[in-house]
């Protein structure tokens, strides 16, 4: 449904260029959910907004990404608008910031139904309401009628939610959905995210760098590091075998909670400057055991499948 | 009294709303915050806080260094009452008691450059050294939390989150302190370094026989970490017991319900 092909990302910004995404490629199909892991920096919260056409004025993209037979990015500002929230929408990273503090959340979630679809003011209000219930707010009628500060975080949140799906969109992003919340109600969050793929049949893109949340929701598993997909599959299967040393250092990293450690894993080293990044294999500051033909490799490196429907990075695909 | 490093004492910490400035008249609101706890730690022990926003967490913390007034009960440190004592009092229990903040970048002045940022403690408490000493001081501390001594006149803006967050931790070590408050200090960090710095308090508190009072919301990071946990919810005590018995044998049902959550991986 949503393909993107080999898309470059980069910032213009007076200490040089930053690459932020370099040459990806992947495909989500219907009523898929794909997750997006990787460390700040990596380049995921680019790689979504580019799908929505969100991007800072100081980027530069190239690549294609196909929607419904069309390139999103040569399209102008009013066609984005009509499949914004419509077609495709964002639910971003902080609840605190993203609604408008000025207007109640009635108005805000009004006028995307009003826009989108030329409801009436009475109709969207009920729209709203049965939206609002649908995202278990309790007590929707005084929900529906407050300010964003009156709120608790994970009450915003689920109006955020409600806002993305108001229009029965065909895919929603989630930008770091749960980062900000604490974990009773992320796990009230993430039990949502389970019921609306089922209900509206959505296609879900979730970026989060929580390895836990990534299992109870997403199918398929896209680790990125340095602006590039290091490993692509299927989630269990990556879970249970990580071909890449960047997956299982971050699979490694994270206190299990019912084993006991001397002394946690770590991946050594900081992430990379993405304004000079290192020459050869993106990884090998990174890597345990690097070798002379990772310095010397080509920043272009593809991915390979290694096993069925999961793919590696070619230059670590030996590593494990 | 026993030996205890640090003992809480039922104590209470209330926040006062301002007079409102539409109702000068109307009395002022009281908000009590933490109510009745009282906890013990002991010398090289580490003790786990872990709760929701809003639980308290961090209250205690400020109560203990003196931030905040308590409202009623007591904090003894080594056996002395520390709680609501002026600063010049509190100054000598300065030395020995450090805190880690939650935002490493935030919590470093940006216009000091790293050698300044960690010897400010050290020249504050001890006026009279000279500047080698001071100098040295500082190298030798930041080899030990992994900086490189060289790095000594760059600026925090220079620096990742992590390495920013080990100049944190250098600045609460110069003054060599028995007890150190760590406020959520590896919740901003990304997870392949916050295993880094959860790995260097490890090696820390064994190098400098370190006891630690252990804030989070990370509920697998304070079981890893801790020796004993303490359960807070809307201000008061939950369950408190060795971190053992908190994860596979709770209590509580709210601590129950907080171990539900934690997604498996």
């Amino acid at each position: 449904m949503l393909d993107i092909k080999n898309l470059y990302i980069s910032f213009k910004t007076p200490e040089g260029i930053v690459k932020a995404v370099n040459n990806v490629s992947f495909n989500l199909p219907k009523n898929e959910s794909l997750a997006i892991v990787g460390e700040s920096g990596s380049g995921k919260t680019q790689l979504a907004y580019s799908i929505l056409g969100l991007l800072d004025k100081n980027a530069e993209v190239k690549g294609q990404i196909n929607y419904q037979n069309k390139n999103i990015l040569s399209l102008n500002e009013n066609e984005l608008n009509k499949i914004r929230s419509k077609k495709i929408s964002i639910i971003f990273q902080d609840p605190m910031t993203s609604l408008n503090p000025y207007m109640k959340i009635k108005k805000q979630l009004n006028e995307i139904i009003i826009n989108h679809n030329g409801f009436t003011n009475d109709q969207a209000t009920n729209e709203s309401l049965r939206i609002l219930d649908a995202v278990k707010i309790q007590d929707s009628k005084k929900t529906i009628n407050s300010y964003p500060h009156e709120l608790s975080g994970g009450m915003r949140q689920r109006v955020m939610i409600g806002m993305s799906i108001i229009c029965k969109p065909e895919i929603i992003i989630a930008d770091e959905p749960t980062t900000s919340l604490d974990v009773t109600v992320q796990s009230q969050i993430m039990d949502l995210f389970n019921d609306i793929k089922k209900e509206f049949n959505s296609s879900i893109i979730l970026i989060t760098h929580n390895m836990g949340i990534v299992q109870n929701i997403c199918s398929q598993l896209m680790v990125m590091y340095g602006g590039k997909i290091m490993e692509l599959g299927d989630t269990n299967k990556i879970f249970k075998k990580p071909l890449h040393p960047y997956t299982k250092g971050l699979l490694d990293t994270v206190p299990k909670i019912d084993e006991d450690y001397k002394k946690l894993k770590t991946i050594k080293g900081n992430p990379i400057n993405m304004i000079n990044p290192p020459t050869g294999c993106i990884f090998r500051t990174r890597c345990s055991n690097p070798t002379n033909e990772c310095k010397q490799g080509t920043t272009h490196n593809a991915l390979i499948e290694r096993e069925s429907h999961h793919w590696v990075d070619q230059c670590c695909v030996n590593c494990i | 009294m026993s030996n205890s490093i640090l003992c809480v004492k039922d104590v209470c910490v209330d926040y006062t709303s301002n007079n409102s400035f539409l109702f000068p008249w109307e009395r002022n609101k009281i908000f009590r915050a933490v109510e009745n706890i009282s906890f013990e730690i002991f010398e090289g022990e580490t003790l786990g806080i872990v709760g929701e926003t809003g639980s308290g967490k961090s209250t205690i913390a400020k109560a203990i260094i003196n931030i905040l007034k308590i409202s009623s009960g007591k904090i003894l440190f080594k056996n002395n009452e520390i709680s609501n004592l002026d600063e010049k009092s509190m100054r000598k229990y300065r030395k020995e008691i450090q805190m880690i903040f939650q935002d490493p970048l935030a919590s470093l002045n940006p216009r000091m450059n790293v050698g300044e940022i960690i010897s400010e403690p050290l020249i504050t408490h001890y006026p009279n050294l000279d500047f080698k000493e001071v100098k040295n001081q500082v190298k030798d501390i930041m080899e030990s939390v992994g900086l490189l001594p060289n790095q000594i006149n760059r600026y925090p803006h220079e620096f990742s989150g992590g390495q920013c967050q080990r100049i944190g931790i250098a600045r609460s070590l110069i003054l060599k302190p028995k007890f150190i408050i760590c406020d959520e200090p590896v919740s901003s960090l990304d997870v392949s370094i916050q295993a880094q710095v959860i790995n260097l308090l490890k090696e820390l508190q064994e190098k400098f026989k370190l006891t630690y009072l252990f804030i989070t919301h990370d509920l697998n990071i304070a079981k890893h970490m801790s020796d004993n946990i303490m359960v807070l919810n809307l201000g008061k005590v939950m369950e408190i017991n060795n971190s053992y018995e908190v994860f596979n044998n709770p209590k509580n049902d709210y601590t129950k319900k907080l171990i539900s959550s934690i997604p498996k991986i």
